[in-house]
C-alpha cells in the first residue's frame, strides 16, 4: 500500500517570499504601493497601473468562503478523504482569492459566506499551507 | 467588418481512429489511423496535405494526455508541409484548427491536417486516474496554489464554480444531472461512444462522489482514440466528396485574469468571451442554430457554454435543461448528439467538432438532427475556451 505524501509548492523566485512568509506565520501579498493594490499570484508589475513601485504587504488573513467543494476522491492511493477545498476572498481586496482547505469545522456546517481566519500548517522548514477556520472558532 | 478571414477556409474530411477503453495501441498508431481516414474522407491523398497541427504538442502532461508531436506525425506519414503548429496555450484544444483556418487563408498551405489524439485509458489501467501532482514531492507553476490543498483534478477547481452557481441562481444537481442524462441518451445512437447502457436520474444522482456536486456521471470518461480532420481552402469546396462544413465564425477572445482561482466571476468562464466575439464575426444569431456540441468535461461547463452563447439568459441554464426535452433530440437544441465527453470519452474538444461536421453533413443516421444547416461548437472550460459557428 502507497502512503500517500503530500506535495507541497516548491520554492520559485516569485513566490518564495510568499510561502516563507507563510512559515513565520504571516500572510502577505506583493502590492502596487500606488494603486494600494495586492497582486496574487505575484507579478513584477501591477495590471492596473503597469507600474513598478511594488512592494510586500500583510493581510488580516481574514476572509470570506467564496466557494468550496467537499473532495472524495483518493487522487492518490493512502490519501485520506473527504476534505473541503475552499475557495476564499481575502476581506481586503474584492477578488483576492486563495484555493485552500477549510479545516476545524465540520464538513456540514461549511457555507458559502462564511468568515474564515488563516492559519497556517507547516509542511518544511521554509514552507507552511494557509488553510482557513472559522472565524468564529474557540 | 471586411469578411472574416475563417470563411475562407472549410472542413473538407474527418475521421476518428477506434475509440475505447484501453485500447492499449501507441498513440502514434492511432493518429496515423485517423489521419489516413481523415484525409480519404476529403478525397485527398496524403501527398496533398501541406499543412499539419494539433493540440497540445509534446508536453509534459498527464499519462497519455498529450498523444504525438506534429513532427512524428509528418514523419510517420512521410508528408511535406508548408505551414505547421502545436500548442497548449490558445483558444483552448480546437485552437490549432483555428490556427489553420487561418493558415489556409493566407495561402500557407491549402490542406491542412489537424489532430487530437490521447491514451488515458490505457495510461490508466495499471494505477486508475491519479491526481494531478499525485507522487511529486514538489509543486511547481500555478499548480503550487492547487495541489498542496489537494486541489488536483480540474474536477476539484470546477466544482466551485458550480457551488458557486447553485449558490447565485439556485441551479439544481438534477439541472447538471439532464447534461448527463442527455448525452447517454444520445450515445445509445453512436456505435463509437463507450458508454452507451440507459442511465435514469435515480442511477445519476445515486453515483458515488468525486468532488461535489460532482458525483461519477458529472466527470468526463478518459478514453484512446484520436480525432482528424481536413481544414482546406474554400476554394476546393466543389471538388469534395462530401458537401463542405464552413467556417461562418471563431470565438477566440480572452478576457480578465486568466487563472483558474482568480477568475473575476465564477459562475461564467472564458467561453463568455470566445461566445460574444463569435457572435460580433457573424449575422447568424442563437435563434439560427440546429445543433450545439459543448463541452462537457464536466456536466457544469456545458451549462456556462449555453449561457455564454446566449441559448438562455445568465443563470438560467438550470431551468433551460431542466427535464431534458429541451436539448434532446427532437427538441429545438439537441445538444451533444454524440453522447458528449460524458458518455462518448474524453476525445478532448474534438470529438464535438467531429460530431458537428456529421451533423451539418446529415450522416448521422438515428441520431441525426433534421434540415441540419447552422451548428455551434464550444470547447474548454473555466479560464480556456474557443467555439466555432460552423455551416453547411
Amino acid at each position: 500500500m502507497a502512503t500517500f505524501i503530500r506535495p507541497i509548492p516548491a520554492l520559485e523566485p516569485r513566490t518564495e517570499a510568499f510561502w516563507k512568509a507563510c512559515r513565520a506565520g504571516r500572510l502577505e501579498f506583493t502590492r502596487c504601493i500606488p494603486c494600494n493594490h495586492f497582486i496574487h499570484p505575484s507579478r513584477p508589475i501591477c495590471p492596473k497601473c503597469r507600474g513598478r513601485n511594488l512592494d510586500v504587504a500583510p493581510v488580516s488573513g481574514r476572509a470570506r468562503l467564496h466557494s468550496y467543494t467537499v473532495n472524495h476522491q483518493r487522487w492518490y492511493p493512502g490519501q485520506e478523504v473527504p476534505y473541503v477545498i475552499g475557495l476564499v476572498e481575502l476581506i481586503e481586496q474584492t477578488n483576492l482569492r486563495l484555493m485552500t482547505n477549510v479545516i476545524n469545522c465540520p464538513i456540514e456546517r461549511v457555507q458559502i459566506g462564511m468568515p474564515l481566519r488563516v492559519v497556517f500548517e507547516n509542511v518544511s522548514d521554509e514552507v507552511a499551507l494557509p488553510l482557513f477556520e472559522p472565524e468564529a472558532h474557540a | 467588418m471586411s469578411e472574416p478571414l475563417e470563411r475562407r477556409a472549410i472542413i473538407s474530411g474527418v475521421a476518428q481512429s477506434a475509440i475505447g477503453r484501453r485500447l492499449f495501441r501507441d498513440d502514434l498508431d492511432l493518429t496515423c489511423e485517423a489521419a489516413l481516414a481523415a484525409i480519404a474522407d476529403a478525397g485527398l491523398k496524403p501527398d496533398n496535405i501541406d499543412g499539419i497541427a494539433a493540440y497540445p504538442g509534446p508536453i509534459q502532461g498527464g499519462p497519455g494526455f498529450a498523444g504525438p508531436g506534429i513532427y512524428e506525425v509528418q514523419d510517420a506519414l512521410g508528408i511535406d508541409v508548408r505551414w505547421h503548429v502545436s500548442g497548449l496555450e490558445g483558444p483552448a484544444q480546437i485552437s490549432p484548427i483555428i490556427h489553420a483556418t487561418l493558415a489556409v487563408a493566407a495561402g500557407l498551405c491549402r490542406h491542412a491536417l489537424v489532430y487530437r489524439t490521447v491514451t488515458e485509458a490505457s495510461a490508466a489501467a495499471d494505477t486508475g486516474r491519479r491526481g494531478i501532482g499525485a507522487g511529486s514531492l514538489e509543486i511547481s507553476g500555478f499548480a503550487a496554489f492547487f495541489i498542496p490543498f489537494g486541489a488536483m483534478s480540474a474536477a476539484n477547481w470546477l466544482a466551485l464554480y458550480a457551488r458557486r452557481h447553485m449558490h447565485e441562481f439556485g441551479t439544481k444537481k438534477e439541472h447538471l444531472g439532464a447534461i448527463a442524462l442527455t448525452g447517454r441518451k444520445h450515445a445509445a445512437f453512436n456505435p463509437k461512444a463507450v458508454y452507451r447502457e440507459p442511465m435514469t436520474m435515480d442511477d445519476y444522482l445515486n453515483a458515488r462522489l468525486v468532488s461535489e456536486p460532482f458525483g461519477l456521471y458529472d466527470c468526463d470518461a478518459p478514453v484512446d482514440g484520436s480525432t482528424a480532420v481536413v481544414v482546406s481552402s474554400a476554394d476546393t469546396a466543389r471538388d469534395l466528396p462530401h458537401p463542405a462544413v464552413r467556417f461562418n465564425a471563431v470565438g477566440t477572445a480572452m478576457h480578465k485574469r486568466p487563472l483558474w482561482d482568480q477568475w473575476e466571476d465564477i459562475t461564467t468562464m472564458a467561453a463568455r468571451d470566445a461566445a460574444a466575439h463569435m457572435w460580433s464575426r457573424t449575422d447568424l444569431t442563437p435563434q439560427d442554430v440546429d445543433t450545439v456540441q459543448l463541452y462537457d468535461g464536466f456536466s457544469f461547463l456545458t451549462l456556462a457554454w449555453l449561457e455564454a452563447l446566449g441559448f438562455c439568459r445568465r443563470g438560467e441554464s438550470g431551468p433551460f435543461v431542466e427535464g431534458g426535452r429541451r436539448i434532446q433530440l427532437g427538441g429545438e437544441l439537441p445538444l451533444n448528439t454524440w453522447g458528449g465527453q460524458l458518455s462518448g470519452g474524453r476525445l478532448h474538444g474534438f470529438g464535438f467538432v467531429a460530431e458537428a461536421v456529421r451533423q451539418l453533413r446529415g450522416e448521422c443516421g438515428q441520431r441525426q438532427v433534421p434540415n441540419c444547416e447552422v451548428a455551434v461548437v464550444g470547447v474548454g472550460g473555466g479560464p480556456v475556451a474557443g467555439c466555432l459557428l460552423l455551416t453547411r
